[in-house]
């Protein structure tokens, strides 16, 4: 099988060029950071895992929660792939991969039912819903059943980051929108003392609905998704320029 | 003699897009005095500050956008929005209601799409969708016609309750809209929603004095006069007549059925097409050239539905009125309507077109 002479290969790498894999595997490890966090977010530009992002992100508490939960999961989920990839029969992977997802989810759900059980309530269906979430099924298919299980869990953690992040964003701006305050909630998922955290933002005399119902989510995520393509235009903008000043040098010093 | 021959189209239509909506400012005029002699001056006020906050928020986005200013700013969509947005707010509706829906009905609904001609959704009823699911509270502070009134309203105190929520006499909005009898009164088409679920027949609830001797106190005037409105745009030829015939067609025929059927707990033809925003629906929203339907038979059909949806909201959904989501929509399927509606080009054989 063409897994296993891969595998092959990447062993003899491993045993003959130590220093050059590390810088490599530091370029590597930097293109991870930044696929996951900022390029390829999952949130902002595979929108993957849309479901969830947009239906729980009412308050912060509950975004952090479900990032949280859905960064564990991907995480736990990228290192087993990685580590069974060897023994997986090709036709069968999605099943496979299906099973270990649904395992961790089951665990991270019955350890939110046990230690945040308002946060567990109030998340619903939602972190049962995690199993299904594209983004960390195509993680496993796209990177994790094909590279070694170092890469594979950075790669999880940094595209749960972005996850997370992404909802966390999201969250709180409805939550600000909606209610006017940041953190409501949140003694649900860190405990008592967390109470304190709550903020209000602003004083609004009734709530702004649509920023805390689902419509308000696409919205709201449409601006964040426009926000993310203007910075990404004024950065390429930005090098155009200094490239064309490259071009001019180069000109000049050819005429003379 | 040679012949100057020009390619289609023949017949030209001269009138720019400031020219025509202009006319329909003008049409609703009658609709708007209507609504002021029997409402007084709130709706006025609101339709005041939209058309400020409409030039304004106009302003701002075409210059981020790059745009000529002086043109588009003055074509008259804008303030054609921020009136038909004054208008169907509810008159005691706080002032950051109609800054908040005329923002998001320029901003969001209009340019963010990419501009007049090319927004999928009516701007104004967008606006107002937005403000009743956001506000539900704010956005049925309905004000009973003056008649029925208790309270003498003049323009300063309607405009202080609409800036401060109180007049200066210190009455709250909810004082204001107490009858004599010391019942909170609402608008027709609610008014009747409540008393069906409660169990009584319209013509018990029809006893209510804010229904007046015939439909509804002062609504149905504020109806007559947009339908004539209408009728003077149609024979400008301004707008289209297809989809306001077709509409109210379609909802006298429901209502017809419904009444037939369950005469107790079903209101009369005539009183959904004289209460509400039937008229206004029917003339000045459902005929926007932009977001309808643009074939005749399309726009034939788009009535039809927008009449079937409006019956059926006002009868089984959740709000009293259903006007504004019908519109929505119909906009949502006008495009799909206009794919299957396509006429004939000349020279071509049907199933080919």
């Amino acid at each position: 099988m063409t897994d296993t002479s891969s595998t092959v290969n990447h062993n003899i790498d491993d045993n003959n060029e130590q220093p050059q894999k590390e810088a490599a595997n530091y370029d590597e490890y930097k293109e991870l950071a930044i696929q996951g966090l900022w390029k390829n977010n999952p949130g902002l530009v595979q929108l993957l895992g849309l479901c969830p992002l947009l239906a729980v992100t009412a308050t912060v508490t509950n975004a952090i929660g479900l990032g949280l939960a859905t960064l564990l999961v991907l995480l736990c989920s990228n290192i087993t792939v990685s580590a069974i990839r060897h023994w997986v029969p090709k036709e069968i992977r999605i099943p496979i991969f299906v099973l270990i997802i649904a395992a961790f989810v089951t665990c991270v759900q019955l350890l939110m039912n046990a230690y945040t059980f308002g946060l567990y309530q109030s998340l619903g269906i939602f972190l049962p819903l995690i199993v299904t979430n594209c983004a960390i099924i195509g993680r496993a298919e796209a990177y994790a059943s094909k590279q070694p299980i170092k890469q594979a869990a950075f790669d999880g953690l940094m595209m749960g980051l972005g996850f997370a992040l992404v909802l966390i964003v999201l969250g709180a701006i409805r939550e600000i929108l909606g209610q006017g305050t940041l953190f409501d909630g949140a003694n649900l998922l860190l405990g008592d003392w967390a109470s304190s955290l709550r903020i209000e933002v602003l004083e609004l005399n009734s709530d702004f609905l649509l920023a805390i119902l689902p419509p308000g989510a696409f919205i709201v995520m449409g601006f964040l998704i426009a926000i993310k393509n203007a910075i990404d235009n004024k950065i390429k903008e930005k090098n155009t320029i200094n490239e064309d000043k490259v071009i001019e040098r180069v000109r000049v010093n050819f005429d003379s | 003699m040679a012949f100057w021959i020009a390619s289609s189209p023949h017949n030209h239509n001269q009138q720019s897009t400031s020219s025509l909506m202009r006319l329909v400012i003008f049409a609703a005029i009658p609709g708007i005095i209507a609504q002021w002699y029997f409402f007084g001056w709130g709706n006025l006020i609101h339709i005041g500050i939209a058309m400020i906050t409409a030039m304004l928020c106009e302003f701002i986005v075409l210059s981020l956008r790059e745009k000529r200013i002086t043109e588009q700013l003055f074509d008259g969509s804008a303030l054609l929005t921020a009136m038909l947005i004054g208008i169907c707010l509810p008159a005691f509706a706080p002032w950051w209601i109609t800054v908040i829906g005329t923002i998001f009905a320029i901003a969001i609904a209009k340019h963010l799409y990419g501009g007049l001609g090319h927004n999928p959704f009516n701007p104004a009823m967008t606006g107002y969708v937005m403000l009743l699911i956001s506000f539900p509270l704010q956005m049925t502070t309905w004000q009973p016609p003056i008649s029925l009134m208790e309270i003498e309203l003049s323009f300063s105190n309607t405009l202080t309750t609409i800036f401060t929520g109180f007049t200066i006499d210190g009455y709250s909005v909810e004082q204001l809209r107490t009858s004599i009898d010391g019942v909170t009164m609402a608008t027709p088409l609610d008014t009747l929603k409540t008393s069906i679920t409660m169990g009584l027949t319209v013509s018990e609830t029809t006893q209510s004095s804010v229904f007046g001797e015939h439909f509804a106190v002062g609504w149905e005037w504020v109806n007559l006069a947009f339908l004539l409105g209408g009728i003077f745009l149609i024979s400008k030829k301004a707008i289209a007549w297809q989809t306001p015939v077709s509409f109210l067609l379609s909802l006298f025929l429901c209502s017809l059925i419904g009444y037939t059927i369950v005469p107790d707990s079903s209101a009369s033809t005539m009183f959904h097409w004289f209460s509400g925003a039937t008229m206004l629906g029917a003339f000045f929203i459902l005929t926007d050239p932009v977001t309808g339907a643009t074939s005749a038979k399309g726009r034939l059909i788009v009535g039809l539905l927008a009449g079937l949806l409006v019956y059926l909201i006002r009868v089984f959904g959740g709000y009293p009125d259903g006007v504004a989501f019908a519109v929505l929509l119909c906009n949502m399927s006008a495009p799909l309507i206009d794919q299957y509606t396509r006429p004939r080009t000349y020279g071509h054989s049907k199933d080919l077109s």
